[in-house]
């Protein structure tokens, strides 16, 4: 029982990273109609930018701090230069555009920071064990992050639903032209809110930094799980990535954790071994096509948009 | 006079056919990108370091080298294998990293009478039934490394071993030959996907079978995660962890940190080794690349030096497929690693150490031989081989 909390808030903690992935991807397709498949470079640089700083400043919260700023700054370029020219083409163009910048930051981080992957550890201020019930020792750093998840999920809620620019935001989701026609600069609020879904992806990749390999291609193995997410929870809705990202990561590490015992339990242990692992993994997939089975556009499908 | 006169004429004739020789060509195909480039690299660099401190020649004989990256893709080594056999005339191949992509390429290499020089990949397919006299490994067969450890822990006296390696053919097969010496329980047994990175809820799970130590087999940046996530849990402190080589290597290390210290792990080489040959080949890696060679370096310079024997008992001259043959098997070269010999299926016959993580003055993370755990060991498949 204790341990299937434990694995419960190990689910959580995984969907907290991927709800921080899927948000921004989702902000940007439900706003501005792109399909941005470069979202996992974002992952990476943040990681990339955040463990130089903290290698050579030594402080984790400044490295932090210029992982979202680097990122942010390269992605509202990026939307400057490339995307803006393919928000009128169709979604094949812009995937296209996108899969080549993959390509594009993959081989610049390996000319500037070569293959060694880089070593990021967690702040000693973070570092250990909680006791979160007895005798489950949790790892502080990855409550850390559920807390941070939280965080975001509060604040992206109050910007859309008590700010101005939260406003314009869904307006300009809504219909494009009225509401630049209204006198709102529809292209600065564009980059702005690019700007805000690559720093959500950074903050996904910083935080992942200390746990993982801080290497080339690491933005691609969550990527797909992040299409998983918002396909999922529907295209476009905040909140749906957040359910998404919450189920998948629940589904998948539940799968893992007692797939395998329960398949040794039916038939032999050898084909528990054998087969739990590639069925665990399976699982999000046919949690995704049961959904959409029912639920075509998703959990939260967003119908209100009206295309000029 | 005379004679001397037609001494002189002798040397300068031999001189003379030796700079008009063509180089013996050499072709590598070796991953050089993707996460795993690096272990090409290493590779690579290594190889090249014999040829750079013969001044382009291996065993005295001029040698070309050409480097193709496979991408990790079994189809493009066979191109590329394809493309150096055919365009460039190429008879020795070498470089291959990885088990998938060897099994696609070697069989078919060695059938068209070109040499292969394993200086990685080791896969049980190539060293048992399928064994070839055109294949030669100079590294090691998979399980070589998995089964030092296994005696390792059960000399130790471990009895309830937690398992864990990704659900693929080499992973299999590193638990198989972990399992062949270890005589233990086995508290657990997991297979993971290949690539996953996220290891909570493995890690929640071990935690709650009570192992008194664990064994891993994660290559490349799995290990990383897996290591790192290990220690940031506080398994670390309570229950010792023991994996092969692959995922202490010395550039592993230093994405990995301290997470890594003390962990034992089974290799059949190890910088500080100490044997004239490998001193030389440590420091001037160090001096040539500015870094410290890896256990992949190691293969390579023996791969190298081992052609170069080769080389020297034919004079360069292919056409003596026979005799170079029989000179490869000789294994006429002081290995890095000391005692080396090709057992039947010409695999290794060598010793297997088990190394320490440690952090050493300089603050740079490394490994420290421990113990031999094995003396000329040789591999579970030989037996089979009929070439």
């Amino acid at each position: 029982m204790l341990l299937f909390i434990e694995q419960l808030i190990n689910g959580l903690q995984l969907g907290v990273m991927l709800f921080l992935m899927s948000a921004g991807l989702t902000l940007v397709f439900g706003i501005m109609q792109v399909i941005n498949l470069a979202h996992g470079s974002f992952y990476m640089i943040g990681a990339y930018v955040a463990a130089t700083v903290t290698i050579h400043s030594g402080s984790f919260l400044l490295g932090m701090f210029a992982g979202l700023v680097v990122a942010a700054i390269i992605g509202m370029i990026v939307e400057f230069t490339i995307l803006r020219q393919l928000y009128n083409r169709d979604h094949l163009d812009q995937v296209l555009a996108t899969f080549g910048l993959i390509f594009f930051f993959n081989e610049l981080s390996r000319i500037i920071w070569g293959r060694q992957p880089l070593f990021m550890d967690i702040p000693t201020w973070l570092n250990g064990t909680v006791e979160i019930l007895p005798d489950i020792h949790y790892p502080l750093y990855r409550l850390a992050i559920i807390v941070v998840g939280i965080m975001v999920a509060l604040f992206l809620y109050l910007l859309f639903s008590r700010t101005r620019l939260g406003m314009q935001i869904r307006a300009g989701a809504t219909n494009r032209d009225i509401i630049s026609a209204l006198g709102v600069n529809i292209k600065l609020l564009y980059t702005l809110v690019f700007g805000l879904g690559v720093m959500l992806a950074a903050l996904a990749g910083v935080m992942a930094g200390p746990i993982l390999a801080v290497e080339v291609g690491m933005g691609e193995s969550i990527l797909i799980l992040t299409f998983v997410v918002i396909v999922i929870g529907g295209i476009g809705s905040v909140q749906g990535a957040l359910v998404g990202a919450l189920l998948v990561g629940l589904v998948d590490t539940l799968g893992r954790a007692y797939l395998p015992t329960i398949l040794s339990s039916i038939f032999s242990s050898q084909i528990g071994n054998t087969l739990g692992a590639p069925i665990a993994s399976m699982s999000i997939y046919i949690l995704m096509a049961v959904i959409l089975a029912f639920k075509p556009s998703g959990l939260f499908s967003v119908q209100n948009r009206v295309d000029s | 006079m005379k004679k001397i006169t037609f001494l002189v004429a002798l040397v300068m004739a031999g001189a003379l056919s030796a700079l008009g020789a063509e180089p013996v060509k050499i072709g590598m195909i070796t991953t050089l990108s993707t996460k795993a480039g690096y272990l090409g690299e290493d590779i690579r660099d290594g190889f090249k370091l014999a040829i750079a401190q013969g001044e382009g020649k291996l065993g005295n004989i001029p040698v070309e080298l050409l480097v193709e990256d496979d991408g990790r893709k079994p189809g493009k080594g066979k191109q590329i294998a394809q493309r150096f056999m055919k365009k460039d005339k190429v008879q020795i191949l070498t470089g291959i990293v990885f088990s998938n992509v060897a099994m696609a390429v070697v069989p078919k290499v060695v059938r068209s009478n070109v040499f292969y020089v394993s200086p990685n990949a080791g896969p049980s397919a190539l060293a048992g039934k399928g064994c070839h006299e055109n294949y030669f490994n100079v590294a090691w067969q998979n399980d070589n490394l998995h089964e030092a450890v296994g005696q390792y822990v059960t000399e130790k006296k471990f009895n309830n071993v937690y398992l864990i390696a990704p659900n693929y053919p080499a992973g299999k097969d590193a638990i198989t030959g972990f399992k062949r010496f270890y005589k233990g329980k086995i508290a657990g047994e997991v297979y993971t996907t290949l690539g996953q990175s996220d290891y909570a809820a493995e890690l929640s799970t071990l935690k709650s079978k009570k192992p008194d130590a664990v064994y891993f087999f994660l290559p490349g940046g799995m290990g990383i995660n897996f290591i790192k996530q290990y220690a940031q849990a506080g398994l670390n402190k309570a229950v010792p962890l023991f994996g092969p080589a692959f995922s202490f290597d010395e550039r592993i290390l230093k994405a990995v940190g301290d997470a890594a210290v003390g962990v034992i792990n089974g290799s059949q080489w190890s910088s500080d080794l100490d044997t004239p040959t490998n001193n030389e080949f440590v420091s001037a890696f160090k001096k040539a690349y500015g870094r410290t060679p890896t256990l992949y370096a190691s293969q390579g310079y023996d791969g190298a030096m081992l052609i170069g024997s080769a080389l020297k008992a034919v004079d360069g001259d292919m056409k003596k497929t026979n005799a170079f043959r029989k000179a490869l098997n000789k294994a006429d070269f002081t290995s890095v690693r000391g005692n080396f010999s090709f057992g039947k299926n010409n695999h290794p016959v060598q010793d297997i150490y088990v190394r320490e993580v440690i952090k050493d003055a300089n603050g740079n993370y490394t490994n420290r031989i421990v113990k031999k755990v094995f003396t000329n060991h040789t591999d579970a498949y030989a037996q089979e081989c009929k070439k």
